[in-house]
């Protein structure tokens, strides 16, 4: 659906923004789940088939011509696992930030040189 | 000034790359030869009901397995990072309202977190979903009772173990049957029934303790839990 | 009716994503990127994809905030304002 796609693109646009704009290290990471969900979108909606429904057989679903019936099950597969990956690479850019600020005693990405660009 | 500049080209690059994607976009009619394969092999082959979950346990089975592994390194990771340090606990005593209710509510989470990995092949869900369900049960526990200890033996245990038999299946499946994680170790059974669809249904319950006990360790380093 | 709904949570999710930016307070970007990710298991919805839905919603709204929520605790262990 090309509305959703818009949608994943400015997400993912303004994820991007975010990362290269804010100061705060908590931001750059909030930007960077933004910009991941808005890649899950887009990937998601490119699997999308006009009019068509889940790939799941059941009563709504006839199993002999569920070909023609159903959307495409791959993008689905790799979202799925792209979502629980993003949660684990969130969870370890959190701890290194827990443990920068137990040294520096700073959040702002300006009292780290060895980041700055 | 050049920061800006820098920023502003950047963002203008994202989006002439991404220009011709949104113009050029034509909606697909059909499935394409690969996704129509998994579908008819979905059902005919290994007799299960959602499409999504033979893709993910079967098809790119190996995926998985090396997905569980990336998730198993960043529990490692944050546990490597955040080395329990008992001045980090949070010490907000839970209201009476929250002890009460968690008392109830966490069983009910669990059996559903449960229910939602063992029926993966038939209904939407299955071992990602229904692991981090048992996390959120786990999660709900240590909030509501603030001198909980966590047994990491036995969460490692489960874990390690699950890991083991998934491995083991797979090993099973290249010595029984035609390849690595073939699920044709185990009769298909009725379409549609519960214990049907081979070892899916084994594979997926596996993954699901794996994630559950991992995310729980996660939760639980993060929170600052000795 | 379905691209209504589109669009009105297309809105909103893009609002979001600014405010989560915008916002001074951490803890409201935090939730506000929590409502990008909630309102994004609906849209899977819609597409056809209740896995990824449920996922969504569990995943990317429920842990991903509580591990932020917890992050942000140690991080501000010693002052209160901010």
């Amino acid at each position: 659906m090309i509305s959703t796609l818009i949608l994943g693109i400015a997400l993912l646009i303004i994820g991007f923004y975010a990362m290269l704009t804010q100061k705060n290290l908590i931001k750059i990471v909030i930007g960077f789940s933004i910009a991941d969900t808005g890649t899950h979108i887009i990937i998601v909606s490119l699997g999308y088939l006009r009019g068509k429904t889940a790939p799941i057989i059941d009563n709504a679903v006839n199993a002999v011509n569920a070909v023609q019936e159903v959307v495409d099950p791959i993008p689905s597969a790799l979202v799925l696992t792209a979502i629980v990956i993003g949660l684990a690479v969130t969870a370890v850019m959190l701890s290194f930030i827990v443990e920068m600020y137990k040294k520096n005693k700073s959040l702002s990405i300006d009292d780290y040189q060895e980041l700055k660009w | 000034m050049i920061k800006k500049v820098v920023v502003l080209l950047s963002i203008i690059g994202l989006i002439a790359i991404f220009m011709p994607m949104i113009t050029q976009f034509q909606e697909r009619e059909n499935l394409n030869e690969l996704a129509t394969d998994y579908v008819n092999g979905s059902i005919h082959e290994l007799g299960t009901p959602n499409v999504v979950t033979s893709v993910i346990v079967t098809y790119r089975g190996l995926d998985t397995l090396g997905e569980v592994t990336v998730l198993f390194l960043a529990t490692v990771g944050v546990g490597f990072l955040l080395k329990g340090k008992s001045e980090d606990k949070i010490e907000i005593s839970a209201s009476e309202l929250l002890e009460t209710t968690s008392s109830v509510l966490v069983a009910m989470i669990m059996v559903l977190g449960i229910y939602i990995f063992t029926h993966g092949h038939l209904t939407p869900g299955g071992g990602f979903q229904g692991g981090v369900v048992i996390a959120s049960g786990f999660l709900l526990m240590l909030l509501s009772n603030v001198n909980a200890k966590m047994n990491h033996s036995i969460m490692h245990f489960v874990e390690s173990l699950s890991g083991f038999a998934y491995v083991g299946i797979g090993v099973t499946g290249l010595v029984l049957t035609v390849g690595f994680l073939s699920p044709k170790i185990l009769p298909l059974g009725n379409f549609g029934d519960l214990f049907s669809a081979g070892a899916i249904p084994v594979i997926y319950s596996l993954v699901g303790l794996k994630v559950g006990s991992e995310l729980t360790s996660i939760l639980v380093t993060m929170g600052g839990e000795k | 009716m379905i691209p209504g709904i589109i669009i009105g949570l297309g809105v909103i999710m893009i609002a979001a994503a600014f405010a989560a930016i915008y916002f001074k307070s951490l803890l409201a970007s935090i939730i506000a990127a929590g409502v990008i990710s909630l309102l994004a298991s609906v849209i899977y919805l819609i597409l056809g994809s209740p896995d990824v839905a449920m996922t969504e919603a569990s995943i990317g709204s429920g842990l991903t905030t509580v591990i932020f929520l917890f992050a942000l605790h140690r991080v501000r262990k010693g002052k209160s304002d901010d």
